[in-house]
């Protein structure tokens, strides 16, 4: 099994991983599975779904992401506490692993992480495994205390501040080496009348 | 680059090189007149900007500790960042949207023209627009606003086309895409517009103006400008007549240096300003410098602000292009027909996917939040942009018990909204909300769903009737886009409609 290390970075090396053309496999230098389980206290793993925008993205679907703290169970429920804050279909598995990843940085969060979740999981009887419904009930019974707040703030950067949610919700990032939009579209919507130029005037080209 | 010495008392000494401070020492090295810039943060250039929201912001803004406190929705969302401003060469003009217009005749005399307004310290100007028009010719022309000095407009984006056609529907007139210190043309040396949809990362093109590449390089060209960027002022002193002779500052190694001066200005922007003249309090002025008032730093007064994002069946992209792309400037007359004094600007906003998570409603979640996320390419965004009224009890203060790394007070953000304040920041969303709910022909739109949120927001510039401001410039720039960033105040989602 290959491992993704899941970083923003990693999509750009996406070319370098091209599996079409002559079907041989280039040798990549990635690390061993194993050596991360001997090394790390979790480890996070799944699947990009073949028909998603992000598989042509990633050098494969398999990714797997190491904790160095938190347990396999806690950072699943982590994943699981952020699809619940934050339930977007599109977004994959591996994305929600990226907030685990981070909130796993943290060390002074990890013991109210570890009471947080052991909380979500009395809640609900084992949170990961709850119904969509039980572990939002949880997770708004608890709003607003350390733990919730923790949790939702690291949401907003380790989820939408990465490759695989830009392209997920189709925004492309940096654009000055593109160009910008001046031929790329800036004004290219058609469902609505053109302004009138006095109130919007030709771009100029020279 | 120059180099004076520190002991050399016939330089001016310039604290802050954003528009005020940039703008005045280019005027005064023009003139042959020695001057020492000293600005709190680094150098960067169109070069090192970054086209990355979170990465620009570490690199631009002002992150030194400040605190808030008041009913403002800041003080709950962002206690800590009561103003998106910058730290760094050509201070917040990196980071401005660029829409540059002029205050209008009735804002001269608002104490006039408004009235008695209880709690606020309303003033008429000195001044009037006519005295101005010269002036804010000349600036235009340095500056290179659109549609003035025969500059053509800028090109409407997508975000834009949204606008003016819900605004033409609802009746508005004055509707186009702005009048903006960005190059719809070359000029001035600088290029075009790129349409990069980055303006508050700094403008990689080099075609919105900022003092950076225009004014500072100029007055550098004279070779009467000594610029010293990471110099951070830390007091203002004066010897027993009471008159000013120099201020101490820290280097960038951390080094305390002193300069002697025949002038200071202070243009630190409107916490930085009154904080520094409040630290430089001395045995002669108890309360600070330039306070016998005991006005400075009170009457702070941000944009009053409201964002608006609507969500349509076909995509827009509002990332694509200038984040100010247009204006709607029928609500900016005076009409206390609506119920409150003063009246507000309309204009585009679009943030990319990592601010509008941050920004578009802070501390929001839920399949509600995640719904406006799953549609960010359908949405189009606008913000409004209103008079604040200036209240003594809305100041920046030293804060009692916490010191930056220098030792020196950090300032504290106060501010109370009123319901004057909040009745004209609701009042927009009310007509936005109107104008994206009823259906259009050109796009039906089988789901809608409209944020409105009503926030008011701390003006990077903002320079009517700030009594402690050192560049009492009658321009008014709304250079604070993002404040639905920082800003906010009353109910988050005030008004939300969904159908």
């Amino acid at each position: 099994m290959r491992v993704i290390p899941i970083a923003p970075s990693a999509l750009a090396d996406a070319g370098s991983c091209n599996e079409e053309g002559n079907g041989q496999v280039p040798r990549l230098d990635l690390p061993l599975v194993r050596r991360e389980f001997l090394k790390g206290s979790g480890i996070l793993m799944g699947t990009i779904a073949s028909g998603s925008i992000l598989a042509a993205l990633a050098p494969s679907r398999a990714w797997a992401l190491e904790l160095q703290q938190l347990s396999e169970s806690e950072g699943q429920a982590l994943m699981a506490m952020g699809r619940t804050l934050y339930p977007h279909k599109k977004l994959p598995d591996a994305v929600y692993a990226l907030l685990a990843k981070d909130l796993d940085a943290k060390a002074e969060a990890l013991p109210m992480l570890r009471t947080g979740i052991a909380g979500l999981d009395q809640a609900t009887g084992g949170f990961v495994n709850a119904t969509p419904a039980k572990r939002l009930a949880a997770v708004k019974a608890i709003e607003g205390t350390p733990f919730f707040n923790t949790v939702r703030g690291q949401c907003v950067t380790s989820l939408y501040n990465n490759d695989m949610a830009f392209a997920v919700f189709g925004y492309p990032g940096s654009a000055w080496e593109k160009g910008g939009y001046i031929t790329r579209g800036f004004q290219d919507l058609k469902w609505l009348p053109a302004p009138p130029q006095a109130a919007s005037p030709p771009p100029f080209f020279g | 680059m120059a180099k004076f010495e520190s002991g050399d008392d016939s330089v001016v000494v310039i604290i802050g090189s954003g528009a005020g401070g940039g703008t005045l020492a280019n005027e005064l090295c023009q003139k042959g007149i020695k001057v020492v810039v000293l600005e709190a943060g680094a150098t960067q250039s169109s070069a090192t900007f970054i086209n990355d929201e979170w990465k620009s912001f570490s690199q631009l803004a002002w992150l030194d500790n400040r605190t808030t406190s008041g009913n403002w929705r800041v003080a709950k969302d962002f206690p800590n960042l009561p103003a998106w401003t910058c730290k760094t060469v050509g201070g917040t003009t990196t980071h401005w949207a660029g829409a540059s217009l002029r205050l209008q005749d009735h804002e001269f005399k608002t104490r006039t023209v408004y009235g008695e307004i209880k709690g606020a310290n309303l003033m008429d100007w000195p001044l009037s627009l006519k005295e101005l028009e010269p002036y804010y010719a000349r600036a235009e022309d340095k500056m290179g606003v659109t549609r003035t000095n025969g500059i053509p407009g800028l090109p409407g984006n997508n975000n834009f086309k949204v606008m003016y056609a819900g605004a033409t529907r609802l009746g508005y007139k004055d509707v186009h895409t702005g009048n903006m210190a960005i190059n719809s043309q070359p000029r001035d040396g600088r290029g075009r517009c790129m349409q990069l949809g980055f303006c508050f990362q700094g403008c990689k093109s080099g075609a919105k103006w900022s003092t950076l590449y225009t004014e500072l390089p100029k007055a550098d060209k004279t070779g009467n400008l000594d610029l010293r960027p990471e110099s951070h002022v830390t007091r203002i002193e004066h010897n027993d007549a009471g008159k000013v002779t120099g201020v101490v500052y820290f280097d960038k190694d951390g080094k305390e240096q002193r300069q002697k001066a025949r002038v200071v200005c202070v243009a630190g922007n409107s916490i930085e300003t009154p904080r520094l003249l409040l630290l430089s309090s001395s045995n002669m002025f108890k309360d600070g410098l330039a306070n016998s008032s005991g006005q400075v730093g009170r009457n702070y007064m941000r944009h009053l602000t409201a964002s608006v994002y609507g969500v349509f069946k076909q995509p827009v992209n509002m990332f694509r292009g200038t984040t100010m792309a247009g204006i709607i400037r029928d609500e900016a007359k005076p009409n206390t027909k609506r119920g409150f004094v003063g009246g507000y600007e309309m204009e585009t906003l679009a943030l990319g996917v990592p601010f509008m998570a941050a920004f578009l409603d802070p501390g929001g979640w839920g399949a509600d939040f995640a719904y406006y996320m799953d549609n960010y390419a359908n949405t189009a965004g606008m913000w409004i942009v209103g008079e604040d009224m200036p209240r003594e009890s809305n100041r920046v203060t030293l804060h009692t018990t916490l010191k930056d790394k220098w030792g020196n007070a950090i300032p504290t953000c106060t501010t109370t909204t009123t319901t004057t304040t909040s009745r004209c920041a609701s009042m927009p969303s009310a007509r936005a909300s109107a104008s994206t709910q009823r259906p259009a022909p050109s796009s039906p739109s089988v789901r809608r769903r409209i944020r409105a949120r009503t926030t008011s927001a701390p003006a990077a510039w903002a320079p009517t009737r700030r009594p402690a401001s050192a560049t009492p410039t009658a321009r008014r720039t709304t250079s604070r886009i993002c404040s639905s960033a920082t800003a906010a105040s009353s109910p988050p989602a005030a008004r939300k409609t969904r159908r």
